[in-house]
């Protein structure tokens, strides 16, 4: 109805153009279409040589057939076959009938018989290979046809005895890709020759080629991809498959165990030269264990990543791959881990220090030493130590999923993971820190592994640094010694590293409130208090002496003997820190003291959050103000304001939720403000002065909006409609100020129109949230969408006016999660004095190294901007690969930005700063279109005339001193 | 039977003075042509007498390979060239052939110009030497003559290490010279492809060792560095120029740039330079990670390590110094360590293993108090560390090269006798092929069963494979054919083309046979039976019965007559030809038999 009557305002206003849809374009194809076939036909007539005709078919194939004229290609096509002698250029046709069915929208089965009939006078090899390929691209363009299925998987076995590899290469894919699935109406058969089919699969895994038998494994492979049930009889073939010649087939049958392992892991086979039987999935578990130590690295890349996720192996082989005898001259000895163990429960904590440490003690029996072992033994020491760092992390990869799976191969696989953080490799030490966090809920750590994972904390690689700040955080330490190590060590890291304060901080706020009762014998000493005499007060800028608080005051969370242990001064530390650091200081309860921040009383109730309850307590208030005078609206929302972004600061969790809602509340006190204007009544052309403020408040509501509707995450479509209502009264808003301000009707034709227009485009997009909105300034809109549509311009700003000014303010329902997107610039950090000196018209890069959380995609919406002080702005995207993913929610972006300028005569500061791009075509409420490809996106959407895209600068501006100097002639 | 006969002349039973002749098809090849440390008189050199007692030796060698540049690998190579007269070509990797004479030139200094021996090979002999060397590529294939070939292999241990595979026709020996099997800072870790030989000769240094992780050593190693820098303290690393000490640099280096430390690090001048200069160039000889960070930043080109110079001993503050000789027994290391040993702080770290005597072995064994020349007696204060750095393979690791290489047969060398008996065992036992451990000296004959290449032609290559079922592989097949041995080649022909190219005339042999046959009946009416008989029975075979009353199963002809003197016994006359054998054979058995009774 609206739309329609819409379409009148339009007739009434404006020269409409109609759009004409695009059919034409497909009649102009239908036209071209014989003579494309046609063309084809005589130009392969003309071809008087094989080489004409190959290059006639070239020059054809670059060109896209449409899906009505493939057939008639197709029958062209197999024409010229039959007559030609040349077997490159039936090659040529074999490969196009391939191209032209994968057609879309075009069914091949009526050209299958041609080509299953072309096979048999076919003499070349290639040919056939190719011939082949094409069945098999018509068999998987047709999935619901278990007839043709079978007919195509006959011809491939009837040539599967072809003399040419390539040949039964391609008939061996044929049949993994089309074999006979299980799930049919005749299942007894069915599974007879699902059986056949794998027989004769299994037959070629003899075959004389090298190519043959790992195209015959993987079409095994492809069988059980399609969901059939692999025979366990051929896990012995497979097993032998394992000691051939060439890689690529023992890399297929490494894989092919590891499926027959997953699929029958319980069976029993025997050992053989035993009469011993084990579990089908260790034996294949110590096949594959063996090929880490293959001669090729690309296999053992290959087994040591399906080790990992072999986890119904018994732990008795699990914890033989970390295991490896040691001897020397015939005597055991013991691993330097089993020493440095010893030496930890011996209580004396120091190794190696004596020549003869490592001596070897006991002679060992040298029948009994297995120097190849059968089983695991040593898979991981081996896999560990490899040559090539892909193994490497393939290994540690492996190590990962098998200890998260088992607590006490976690325990044991410890040492070596803290032995890999030496590795020479850093993404190898980076991965093995990942690794080593992701299993640290199951282990404790030594002391002296302690010492280890602490010394990387010197690295001078930033992302190791910071992993294993993260690494600490979860991790468990046995005892207090092992708490002041980890902190001494980090302090160190901190002088070092400066820029890593706040990962330092982070990590012991968790290593406080994870050990507690470690941290309070410890306390005295942190704090260097003496029982009798005073001690000076340490410099509260210190950030060492700030880590160490914030080290002590989580523990004490959960610990109420330890303020006992403070002195006055830390009581004040404390509250300045609860203040200005609140979101590594957690709030503590303090008995009979009344220093005690007054944010946090002492009367909370546990059991509820009170800063939470506080947030829904205003907010109910305000909400019901309509009762209120307007001057007391006004105060209300305030003070709810101010409250709300205290609120915020105070409670890291509250933030974004916090934040969000005293944007709106700011929307609407502005909205209010602008409204409460005396001047409204004034006529027109006196109002021209003061405009400035309303005008000016509908800019930034506009502005506010899409900060709240691109710059949180966690938004759901409840709050995408109520921020569209409100920017939609801005534009309101926006329309009434231009119609007080301007004299004459015509421009304010356009204006009016297109507010109309996106008061229906709202009403499409948000159809289903309306009835939640009574009273609201939409809904009556809407019910006097007919009279505006057929009024005056001025008729229409004064209708807008009094439905702003009655319509209700909408309650803003908060979603379970909320957070703003932040960033922080940590380099260039802004106070260097010295300027960057650089010739002008040439570049220098600046490091830009920036923490981003809670920013979605950061890899397309997040930008850098410079801003030189002549007012020119630059916007730089940075590149995918600058983006770091530390951890959820949070990236970081390091990145190099290119200046460059005119010479100046003094340096002069230049500011950076993050931009985060929003389109608002994209909003999270109208495009629900699942991405399918990057590029296709791009091209998919149109560009809509509504489309706004902006930026919102949501980092604190970094300012740069640079100075371009004139170039010397 | 051809065999292959290994002898070893030095480093059988024995570390040092490696030299092993190989006889292979006819070839004699010398294995590496190296000095024994131990000695100082004419046992320092291998005997080279034995291989030709009058004759030249180039008239009796194919050629010279040396493995790597450790002297007791190629040490002798002056004397055995220019001193005892050899010409023939040598071969060694390209590094080898840089670094080997800096070496020789080196021994050569300290044996004639300090302890003042005479009748020894001089500067321009070693120069004269390195002209017959011919440097070889990884994974080259090198034709030393018609027959012989050889073809390097990676094998760790030093920079330019290889192994080697000698190759005569089907017959093939792998020499291993010294491997390692784990990778390390610098190196690669061995590698050979399945190339199984007859015969696998390995070095057995550890041969009763299996090692623990190199984390643990580099780790323990690292963390005394920096504990004793970090405490202002001074570290002494004494090294042999070359091999180990690169390793430790790449080691101390990396480290110093993941930690940002500043301390200063020494190496002592001298031939390290040189030879530093050469580790840089042959980048593809190192380990992945070198290999791929060079274009950014060539790792031997070190930033924290610089050249040493005598005055820096005496600075305040910390350093670490890498100086000459490793065992502390002269020099510059030891100079040092008089000087630093007095104090507590100080560390001093012996990465290998030393001789009994020595300054190195005395502290190492817990002394405190050392008396030096001239009555003194110095106190050590210092720490004494030990870390063994070596690259040689272990136990586990020569296994594992023996099982990517499945050699027919075994043999160790560089190594003691007593640890090779342990490692002979379980070769034995887990590969079930032989294993040799000759002393030096004393001679193996290896028998092999080489395989012998027959050309065919091709047209009865595909005359054979057309008949009967598909080619099956790995079966054997059955072919028939003439084997034609002419001019020391061998050819399978089919028979016509044979006597053809012989010029012999073809001769037809036909077998007769006669089988008796109890039937009363009228001959032309056996000879119907036994025709239907013989339908019913051979069903793939064509079976004509002739108008003359004879019958024909493929070229088999049977007739049947009446016996001259009895007539209820017929007589049936079978005849085929020499080619038709088996299937003739089988139709007289057949007949023998009797006829089935008739209906």
């Amino acid at each position: 109805m609206a739309a329609h009557l819409k379409k009148r305002v339009y007739e009434e206003f404006t020269k409409v153009v109609q759009q004409q849809h695009e059919d034409l374009s497909t009649k102009k194809l239908r036209l071209t279409k014989p003579s494309k076939s046609a063309a084809l036909h005589v130009d392969l007539c003309k071809a008087t040589s094989p080489a004409d005709a190959l290059q006639y078919l070239l020059q054809f194939a670059r060109k896209p057939v449409e899906v009505e004229s493939v057939e008639g290609v197709v029958r062209i096509l197999l024409e010229h076959y039959y007559k030609e002698n040349d077997a490159s250029v039936r090659l040529k046709i074999a490969s196009l009938l391939g191209l032209l069915s994968k057609t879309a929208g075009f069914s091949p089965d009526c050209i299958m018989d041609d080509a299953i009939n072309t096979l048999q006078n076919e003499k070349s090899h290639q040919v056939l290979a190719q011939l082949l390929d094409t069945l098999l691209v018509i068999g998987t363009k047709l999935p619901e046809n278990p007839s043709v299925r079978m007919r195509l998987v006959e011809v491939a076995c009837k040539h599967l005895t072809d003399s040419s590899h390539g040949v039964r290469n391609k008939c061996l894919q044929l049949i993994g890709c089309l074999g006979p699935v299980e799930k049919g109406v005749a299942k007894e058969a069915e599974n007879q020759a699902a059986k056949d089919v794998q027989k004769i699969i299994g037959d070629h895994f003899n075959d004389q080629d090298p190519r043959v038998r790992t195209a015959a494994i993987k079409a095994m492979l492809q069988h059980h991809e399609r969901g059939l049930k692999l025979q366990q009889a051929i896990y012995s073939q497979a097993c032998k498959l394992l000691a051939d010649d060439y890689e690529q087939v023992r890399s297929a049958a490494v894989q092919l165990i590891w499926v027959l392992s997953q699929l029958y892991p319980e069976s029993i086979v025997p050992i053989p030269s035993s009469n011993e039987e084990i579990r089908l999935v260790d034996d294949a578990f110590g096949k594959i264990c063996h090929m880490v130590s293959d001669g090729s690295w690309v296999v053992r890349v290959q087994a040591a990543k399906l080790l990992g996720s072999m986890q119904q192996v018994s732990s008795h082989f699990l914890e033989q791959t970390l295991d490896k005898k040691l001897m020397s001259d015939l005597r055991r000895k013991r691993t330097a881990h089993e020493r440095a163990k010893e030496l930890y429960s011996s209580g004396e904590f120091s190794s190696g220090r004596k020549w003869g440490d490592d001596a070897p003690k006991e002679e060992i029996d040298t029948g009994a030493v297995n120097l190849i072992e059968s089983g695991a033994c040593g898979a991981f020491v081996h896999g560990l130590e490899d040559e090539m760092y892909e193994v490497r992390i393939a290994a540690v990869e492996a190590l990962c999923m098998l200890a998260q799976s088992s607590p006490s191969f976690a325990e044991k696989c410890l040492d070596f993971l803290v032995d890999m953080f030496n590795d020479e490799i850093e993404e190898v030490r980076l991965q093995s820190i990942h690794t080593m966090r992701k299993i640290s809920n199951n282990i404790t750590l030594r002391e002296d592994q302690l010492d280890t994972v602490l010394a990387v904390l010197e690295d001078s690689s930033r992302d190791i640094r910071e992993a294993l700040h993260e690494l600490l955080c979860c991790t468990n330490v046995s005892t207090k010694e092992g708490i002041h190590l980890a902190l001494v060590e980090l302090l160190k890291n901190l002088t070092k590293y400066p820029t890593d304060r706040e990962s330092i901080w982070k990590c012991l706020k968790f290593l406080g409130s994870r050990h507690p009762t470690l941290v309070l014998p410890l306390v005295p000493e942190l704090l260097s208090t003496h029982p009798f005499f005073d001690t000076p007060e340490p410099d509260m800028d210190d950030p060492a002496y700030i880590a160490v608080l914030v080290l002590i005051f989580n523990a004490a969370k959960s610990c109420p003997t330890m303020p006992a242990l403070f002195s006055d001064h830390t009581f004040r530390h404390y509250a300045y820190l609860r203040d200005s650091l609140s979101h590594l200081v957690p709030p503590l309860r303090l008995p009979g003291r009344k220093l005690v921040s007054a944010a946090v009383s002492p009367s909370i109730t546990p059991h509820e959050d009170p800063s939470q309850q506080f947030l829904h307590q205003s907010l109910e208030r305000v909400y019901n103000f309509q009762h209120l005078d307007p001057q007391g609206i006004q105060e209300l929302l305030e003070f709810t304001i101010r409250d709300l972004q205290r609120l915020g600061e105070l409670q890291s969790e509250l933030a974004g939720m916090a934040d969000f809602t005293a944007t709106y509340l700011q929307c609407q006190l502005l909205l209010i403000k602008a409204l409460q204007e005396k001047l409204w009544n004034v006529a027109a052309p006196l109002y021209l002065k003061q405009n400035a403020l309303a005008s000016a408040a509908a800019k930034q509501i506009l502005e506010e909006t899409y900060k709240m509707e691109f710059m949180y995450s966690g938004v759901e479509s409840r709050q995408v409609v109520i921020i569209h209502h409100m920017r939609l009264q801005a534009k309101a808003l926006q329309l009434i100020v231009t119609a007080r301000t301007t004299r004459g009707v015509e421009p304010l034709f356009g204006m009016c129109e297109k507010f109309l227009q996106e008061v229906d485009s709202f009403q499409r997009c948000f159809i289903s949230e309306l009835p939640h909105m009574q009273g609201s300034f939409v809904d009556k809109l809407l019910d006097l969408m007919p009279r505006l549509v057929t009024s005056k311009p001025s008729e229409v700003v004064k209708i807008l006016q009094t439905t702003l000014r009655q319509s209700t303010f909408l309650h803003l329902p908060l979603p379970e999660q909320l957070h703003r997107a932040t960033a922080n610039i940590i380099e260039p950090t802004g106070e260097s004095d010295n300027p960057l000196r650089f010739t002008s018209g040439l570049v220098v890069a600046l490091d830009v190294d920036a923490t981003l959380e809670h920013v979605q995609d950061p890899q397309g919406t997040v930008k850098v901007q410079v801003l030189y002080p002549d007012g020119q702005a630059q916007l730089i995207h940075p590149k995918p690969a600058d983006f770091r993913n530390p951890g959820p929610g949070r990236h970081r972006l390091i990145t190099q930005v290119y200046l460059s300028h005119t010479a100046w005569t003094e340096p002069c500061q230049i500011e950076v700063r993050l931009l985060l791009a929003y389109n608002s075509n994209k909003s999270k409420a109208s495009a629900r279109i699942p991405k399918s490809t990057w590029s296709e996106s791009l091209e998919a959407l149109p560009p809509s005339e509504n489309g706004i895209e902006g930026t919102i600068p949501f980092s604190k501006p970094v300012k740069v001193y640079i100075m371009p100097k004139p170039a010397r002639r | 039977m051809p065999e292959i006969k290994v002898t070893p002349l030095g480093a059988g039973q024995d570390v040092g003075r490696s030299c092993i002749l190989v006889s292979i098809a006819g070839k004699n090849v010398m294995l590496d042509c190296g000095m024994h440390m131990g000695y100082n008189d004419d046992r320092r050199f291998p005997d080279f007498s034995y291989i030709t007692q009058n004759g030249r030796l180039t008239d009796f060698l194919d050629c010279v390979i040396i493995s790597h540049f450790h002297l007791d690998h190629c040490g002798a190579l002056p004397y055995f060239s220019e001193m005892v007269g050899y010409d023939g070509p040598i071969y060694m990797t390209h590094p080898t052939k840089a670094i080997c004479p800096i070496l020789l030139e080196d021994y050569r200094k300290i044996t004639v110009d300090k302890k003042g021996e005479t009748n020894f090979f001089t500067s321009q002999m070693i120069k004269d030497c390195m002209k017959k060397v011919v440097a070889v590529h990884l994974h080259q294939t090198v034709q030393v003559d018609e027959e012989l070939e050889i073809k390097a292999y990676y094998a760790g241990h030093v920079l330019g290490a290889a192994m080697f595979q000698i190759k005569v026709g089907c017959e093939s020996v792998v020499y291993t010279g010294d491997y390692n099997m784990t990778p390390d800072r610098h190196l690669g870790a061995a590698w050979i492809d399945k190339c199984r030989p007859d015969l696998l000769i390995s070095e057995s240094t550890y041969a009763t060792t299996i090692r623990d992780s190199k984390r643990c050593r580099e780790r323990d190693f690292l963390k005394k560095v920096h504990e004793t820098v970090e405490r202002g303290g001074k570290v002494l690393i004494p090294v042999f120029a070359l091999g180990r000490a690169q390793e430790l640099c790449i080691l101390l280096e990396t480290f110093w740039e993941r930690m940002n430390l500043k301390a200063p690090i020494y190496f002592s001048t001298g031939l390290t330079e040189k030879a530093n200069h050469y580790y840089k160039l042959f980048i593809t000889w190192t380990n992945q990670k070198i290999r791929k960070t060079f274009v950014q930043r060539n790792m031997f080109e070190f930033k924290h390590i610089k050249a040493f110079d005598r005055a820096f001993a005496d600075n305040p503050g910390p350093m670490v110094v890498f100086a000459t000789p490793g065992m502390l027994h002269a020099g510059q290391s030891l100079q040092i360590f008089r000087k630093w040993a007095g104090n507590e702080k100080n560390m001093v770290i012996m990465p290998g293993y030393c001789v009994q005597g020595t300054v190195g072995h005395k502290i190492l064994s817990g002394q405190r108090k050392l008396e030096m020349e001239g009555r003194q007696i110095l106190e050590v204060k210092m720490q004494v560390e030990y870390m063994s750095f070596s690259a040689h393979a272990d136990a586990k690791g020569i296994m594992q090269l023996i099982r990517q290489a499945e050699p027919r047969n075994v043999l160790l060398v560089h190594g003691e006798a007593k640890k090779m008996e342990f490692l002979k065992q379980k070769i034995e036992q887990e590969f079930h092929v032989s294993c040799y451990m000759p002393a030096n000296g004393e001679t193996t004959t290896i028998l092999t069963n080489p395989c012998i290449p027959v050309d065919i032609s091709l047209g009865l290559l595909k005359r054979e494979t057309a008949i009967g079922p598909l080619p099956d592989a790995k079966k054997p097949k059955l072919m028939h054919g003439t084997l034609l041995m002419k001019d020391n080649s061998f050819r399978l022909l089919c028979p016509e083309q044979a006597l053809k190219e012989l010029g012999l005339a073809e001769h037809q042999l036909r077998f007769t046979c006669r089988v008796h046959v109890q039937d009363p009946r009228k001959e032309h009416e056996t000879g119907l039976r036994v025709y239907n008989h013989l339908k019913g029975v051979l069903k793939d075979y064509s079976v004509q019965h002739l108008p003359d009353g004879s019958i024909t199963v493929e070229s088999i002809l049977i007739q049947a007559t009446a016996h001259s003197e009895d007539q209820g016994t017929k007589v049936l006359l079978v005849s085929w030809t020499y080619q038709d054998e088996e299937l003739g054979s089988y139709l007289t058995s057949l007949l023998k038999k009797g006829l089935p009774q008739s209906t």
